[in-house]
């Protein structure tokens, strides 16, 4: 089914009061649309034409994290096989910021693909724009990590992310927070080290290093190996860019990736809102009022001569 | 109660009995009954049995809600993170409270005074409407006890939430203030009575800004998701003004089954001011509401337009859509208009009737329904229900006790009637 970009119209134009608004908004909007990211911020790239689905990041980001111990072990292999919500693979969860998945794929020789899933930490991230406790942060480093201590638990950012990454712990009474991967920052991103789960991958499916350079190793693969590669890096420029970035031999929608998420960050979608706010703000009050004098000068004729109407 | 009205019971109207002594207190809490009689009266309510046995099922599972965590009571939902709670509990409950600044402005900005002995009605339904969204959002909160973090603790004000909170904080307590004369009347306190109507005009336009902005963010928060909402249901750029124009009809016409319902049940109280003109006002109530269903079916239409949404009318999710529209918003725009042709109330309550239930599912599609529409459908968990149905039945008790005993639907008097 074809999806529609809704943002190739113009963004305003409700007629009547909005003529202010229509500048407005197209204005703000194409403002919100030049941040890529800091500079000098890191990623990593992950080639799933490597990746064998043993499982060691998710041990790995168990214990970096310190996580609880999962329902199954991490060298269980049946937990390909299990199926959520109807057709629903695993996903994130409060005890596991990270996840492998399996997809059959007709007719390709090495088998099925496995793909390693986590944050992606957005360059503009829509749990962070989100939220109204601003307990999310983008690290110069790249990482999106959140602050526990403030979280109310509205679960907007649940709601806003794209990738359905964040979960929450609701199994806790009293203290429940968001859980999610957040690129080893506290123990290892701060300084300069990769994260655990791609210092444990024994096939080294993936890479880490500065973000733009990332960009230029995954094309220089995709060019060095064209039958292999589909021809495009997942998260270079999906909702805005993201740190982590993918490399496939086959359609990313056939693993899973939502392939129609748009090049937009999901700030860009909620503009249109936000910018109608100061005009409310400033026109409305001037506007009632001015129908308030009216109506009572109405009122005032009307005592004068009560056949006016109504 | 109507039929003790019947057999010449006079309900509390002014300070003073007719014996020209003053009632207490006490005395105006019990509507003017002995405690014996008062109870005896609860007791005979058929109605009241029925809350008996909801706070019965409802209570004990609100508690193991604090105690168990939300995990208890919801499934723990990764990817519907709003339930029923908030689905219901905050974007149902808020656009049927929107009567509140709609009489407001009416009768105070457009000195539309004909309206006036609806006007508290309106406000009040405004007031309970919020409070119990309040409510449902505070039994939805992860630690409901950080509601005032976004305001004092850790600011994030580019976040439309945060807007919501300070606005519903904000206009909670201008329609408080816009209460405080029928409370003041009450209790007799005439100077607080006359210090709000100082700055009524105030209060009212502070009310319509932030109704309109309140409403429209809550249209706002579903564009954060513009992949898990359905299309149809989706909109970037017109999603604020489809909650807010539809906020409009929906709080009219709750206001309109509201008065019904006040009218069936709590004849005795309200006064003959208040059911003389309650037909026309009634019909005056439909009017707005007919004007603001054809608005929000244009733009509901216009959206689809353009955002170019046609391919997806002819899916089995398109079928659910013009379904919602059809019997959400075309038939009581048809009712309304046949009914203000014809001069006919009691249609217009039909159709009141009718575009309530169309919001309920409008909202209910938006959050839940249609919502990760892609992925799979969940269907929340019983206890969820069973709470979300104890809030709503206090939303009544407190309404009904309200209306019982403050000015509401009558008018305070100096003295009462001989
Ligand atoms: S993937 Fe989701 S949780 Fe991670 S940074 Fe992006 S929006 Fe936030
Ligand atoms: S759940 Fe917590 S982190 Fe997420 S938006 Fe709400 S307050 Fe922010
Ligand atoms: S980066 Fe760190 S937190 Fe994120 S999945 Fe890998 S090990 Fe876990």
């Amino acid at each position: 089914m074809k999806k529609i970009n809704r943002r190739s119209f113009l963004k305003g134009g409700l007629a009547g009061t909005a003529v202010v608004a229509g500048t407005a908004v197209s204005k703000e909007s194409s403002a919100s649309q030049s941040f890529g990211g800091y500079p000098d911020s890191m990623g990593v790239l992950v080639d799933f034409t490597k990746c064998v689905g043993c499982r060691s990041c998710e041990a790995a980001c168990n214990k970096e994290q310190g996580l609880p111990a999962p329902d199954k072990p991490f060298d269980d292999m049946s937990v390909y096989d299990e199926i959520q919500h109807n057709g629903q693979k695993r996903r994130t969860s409060e005890k596991a910021y990270t996840i492998v998945n399996r997809y059959k794929v007709k007719d390709r020789e090495a088998g099925p693909v496995f793909r390693k899933f986590q944050c992606n930490h957005c360059n503009e991230p829509a749990c962070l724009t989100s939220c109204f406790v601003n307990a999310y942060t983008k690290t110069k480093e790249g990482a999106v990590i959140y602050d526990p201590t403030v979280c109310v638990g509205c679960r907007t950012c649940m709601i806003a992310c794209p990738f359905y990454v964040p979960a929450y712990s609701y199994s806790s009474p009293i203290n429940p927070v968001i859980k999610k991967c957040i690129m080893c920052y506290d123990t290892r991103l701060k300084f300069g080290r990769p994260p655990a789960c791609v210092e444990a991958c024994p096939q080294e499916v993936m890479t880490f290093g500065k973000r733009k350079d990332l960009i230029k190793i995954g094309n220089a693969r995709i060019r060095s190996n064209p039958d292999k590669y589909i021809d495009h890096i997942y998260g270079e420029k999906e909702v805005g860019g993201t740190a982590w970035m993918y490399l496939s031999d086959v359609p990313f929608d056939q693993i899973g990736f939502n392939t129609h998420i748009g090049e937009q960050p999901i700030i860009s979608y909620v503009k249109e809102f936000l910018t109608i706010v100061p005009m409310v703000l400033t026109i409305w009050p001037a506007l009632f009022t001015g129908f308030h004098l009216l109506a009572n000068r109405k009122e005032a004729l009307k005592n004068e001569k009560p056949s006016g109407k109504e | 109660m109507n039929n003790l009205a019947k057999n010449g019971f006079s309900p509390v109207v002014s300070h003073q009995k007719k014996d020209g002594t003053t009632w207490t207190v006490k005395e105006k809490i019990l509507l003017g009954l002995t405690p014996k009689d008062y109870l005896a009266q609860q007791f005979k309510n058929p109605f009241n049995w029925i809350l008996a046995v909801i706070y019965a099922i409802g209570l004990p599972i609100i508690i193991g809600r604090f105690i168990y965590g939300l995990g208890w009571v919801t499934h723990s939902s990764y990817d519907y993170p709003w339930g029923l709670f908030l689905g219901f509990g905050l974007f149902t409950m808020v656009p049927l409270s929107a009567s509140g600044f709609m009489m407001g402005t009416t009768v105070e900005l457009f000195g539309r005074k004909d309206f006036k002995p609806i006007e508290r009605l309106g406000l009040l339904n405004g007031l309970l409407g919020y409070l119990f969204a309040v409510v449902f959002l505070q039994i939805d909160l992860g630690q409901p006890w950080r509601l005032i973090y976004p305001m004092f603790v850790s600011l994030g004000p580019a976040a439309i939430l945060f807007l919501v909170a300070w606005h519903v904080a904000t206009y909670l307590s201008c329609q408080v203030a816009e209460l405080v004369p029928a409370f003041a009347e009450w209790m007799g306190l005439p100077r607080a009575k006359k210090f709000i109507k100082s700055m009524v005009l105030g209060l009212t336009v502070a009310g319509i800004i932030l109704s309109t902005l309140h409403q429209g963010a809550l249209g706002g928060l579903f564009t954060y998701a513009p992949g898990k909402v359905h299309p149809l249901w989706y909109s970037s750029p017109f999603m604020w003004f489809h909650f807010f124009c539809s906020a409009i009809f929906a709080g009219l016409s709750m206001l309109i089954v509201v008065s019904t319902f006040c009218k069936w049940f709590m004849r005795w109280r309200c006064d003959q001011t208040f059911l003389k003109s309650l037909d026309r006002l009634t019909l005056g109530l439909s009017k707005g509401a007919a004007l603001a269903l054809a608005t929000y079916l244009v733009i509901k239409i216009i959206a689809i337009a353009h955002d170019n949404d046609w391919s997806y009318i002819f899916t089995g999710w398109g079928q659910w859509f013009i379904l919602e529209i059809s019997v959400g918003v075309i038939l009581p725009l048809v009712l309304y208009t046949m009914a203000l042709r014809n001069g006919s109330p009691a249609l217009a309550r039909t159709s009141a009737f009718i575009a309530v239930g169309g919001i309920v599912l409008n909202r209910l599609n938006t959050a839940l329904i249609t919502f990760n529409w892609d992925l799979y459908q969940e269907i929340p968990h019983w206890r969820e229900m069973v709470i979300v149905v104890t809030v709503y039945a206090t939303y009544i008790v407190v309404y009904r006790a309200i209306l019982a005993r403050m000015p509401i639907l009558f008018s305070w008097k100096e003295k009462p009637d001989q």
